[in-house]
């Protein structure tokens, strides 16, 4: 493994928990440099180098979205979550966690109880009960 | 509320929570299609067919025009309902944490034995090809002579290795045959099970849904479950001591590469 990703913190490890880090460290660097473009873009002068400066941040947001989709796809606990969280508005988040953890308030809507309701059996491709 | 209605029914948190917990328990025990196949979703209860992108030609009524119509696949709803006593499950809130739930753990059976049914074996009125019927490839022959498991598997697997289907490959393995299979060795003590695997390089698959047997690649993209809602538990209504609820869900199955997979089947 290159410098770039040297943030493992235990030897031995399997090969998808290494190729998540490379997900989880490239996003990193890519909200960074997301965070880096947005401030150069808020202050620079020249209205073109801020118009290219923004575009650059906003492909980075590009980058980042399609590594999170690669990582929902091998995370069932993050696909979990963003399932549960991402497009609720105009619901209250914290609304949607006591929904989702607690089983909700009365009055709450009928998306959140949708949510609330489902067993979350999903895909089990990864489940070993009944499997030799 | 939606409607599943189950904020009118008589049962508490903590009620719920056991019969959900065992539910889900229960269906990942039964279930066998979604540890072998790709499934998408859950899209949502309002969620009611898969785009095919294909069209079929239809007689237009007009002279001088013509007229197609789109092809989906419609998801199907599977109920399976069942009952509960009201006064098992006020024990719940006792402290109890041993409710007879045998009524969730047989609904759930039944639902994994529908869902399953249909992509191993197919249903028809809905649109559904199984796993089995779609092959077009020719049936192994299998027979209770556990011996000859491993060669009835590497005549599959050699089928689909001929079919430029990659591997690894999975069986699904029925009932009839799982225990067989699990408990047989080799004449040189070899268990037949260890054998199977050697020859698929995936795993053996307990089908409760599945008659005789199914190997499958499972190298991803041939098949998938498409999930509407996934399952939840509904609530119908009440009589005397007991509640009448369901456990529901809406699917269905699309296969993209029907050659993936070859049926085992014991002689009609």
């Amino acid at each position: 493994m290159t410098a770039g990703s040297t943030t493992l913190h235990e030897e031995g490890l399997p090969p998808d928990v290494i190729d998540r880090h490379r997900a989880i460290v490239s996003m990193m660097e890519e909200l960074e440099a997301v965070d880096w473009y947005d401030q150069r873009a808020a202050v620079a002068t020249d209205p073109d180098l801020a118009a290219v400066l923004g575009h650059n941040r906003d492909e980075e947001k590009e980058h980042f979205v399609m590594t999170l989709e690669w990582l929902r796809r091998n995370d069932p606990k993050l696909d979990e979550h963003l399932r549960t969280y991402l497009f609720t508005d105009p619901q209250d988040i914290i609304e949607v966690e006591k929904a989702a953890e607690h089983g909700g308030d009365e009055g709450s809507s009928g998306a959140e109880s949708t949510a609330t309701n489902s067993l979350r059996v999903g895909n089990l491709r990864n489940e070993t009960e009944g499997t030799l | 509320m939606n409607h599943l209605f189950r904020d009118l029914a008589p049962v508490t948190d903590s009620a719920w929570a056991q019969i959900e917990d065992e539910a889900t328990r229960s269906l990942r025990h039964f279930l066998a299609g979604r540890k072998l196949i790709d499934m998408t979703g859950p899209h949502g209860w309002d969620h009611s067919a898969v785009d095919l992108h294909r069209i079929a030609a239809l007689e237009s009524p007009i002279q001088g025009t013509e007229a197609a119509v789109r092809r989906v696949l419609p998801l199907i709803e599977v109920r399976i309902p069942f009952a509960l006593k009201l006064s098992e499950l006020a024990a719940a809130d006792r402290g109890a944490d041993d409710l007879d739930l045998d009524a969730v753990v047989e609904a759930a059976r039944l639902a994994a034995v529908a869902e399953d049914g249909a992509i191993f074996h197919g249903f028809e009125p809905a649109g559904i090809e199984g796993l089995g019927g779609a092959s077009p490839h020719d049936p192994v022959d299998i027979s209770d002579d556990y011996d000859e498991y491993p060669s009835h598997v590497a005549k599959a697997v050699a089928v689909l290795r001929a079919a430029g289907v990659d591997g690894p490959y999975a069986i699904a393995l029925g009932p009839r045959c799982y225990t067989g299979v699990v408990e047989s060795t080799e004449h040189g003590g070899y268990p037949v099970f260890e054998h199977i695997k050697m020859i698929l390089g995936g795993p053996i698959i307990w089908a409760p849904a599945v008659n005789g047997a199914v190997v499958l690649s499972q190298r991803g993209g041939d098949a998938e479950v498409v999930i509407g809602q996934d399952f939840a538990i509904g609530y119908r209504g009440t009589t005397g001591d007991e509640v009448n609820l369901y456990l529901e869900e809406s699917f269905t199955f699309k296969i993209n590469s029907p050659e993936a997979a070859v049926a085992l089947t014991y002689p009609a």
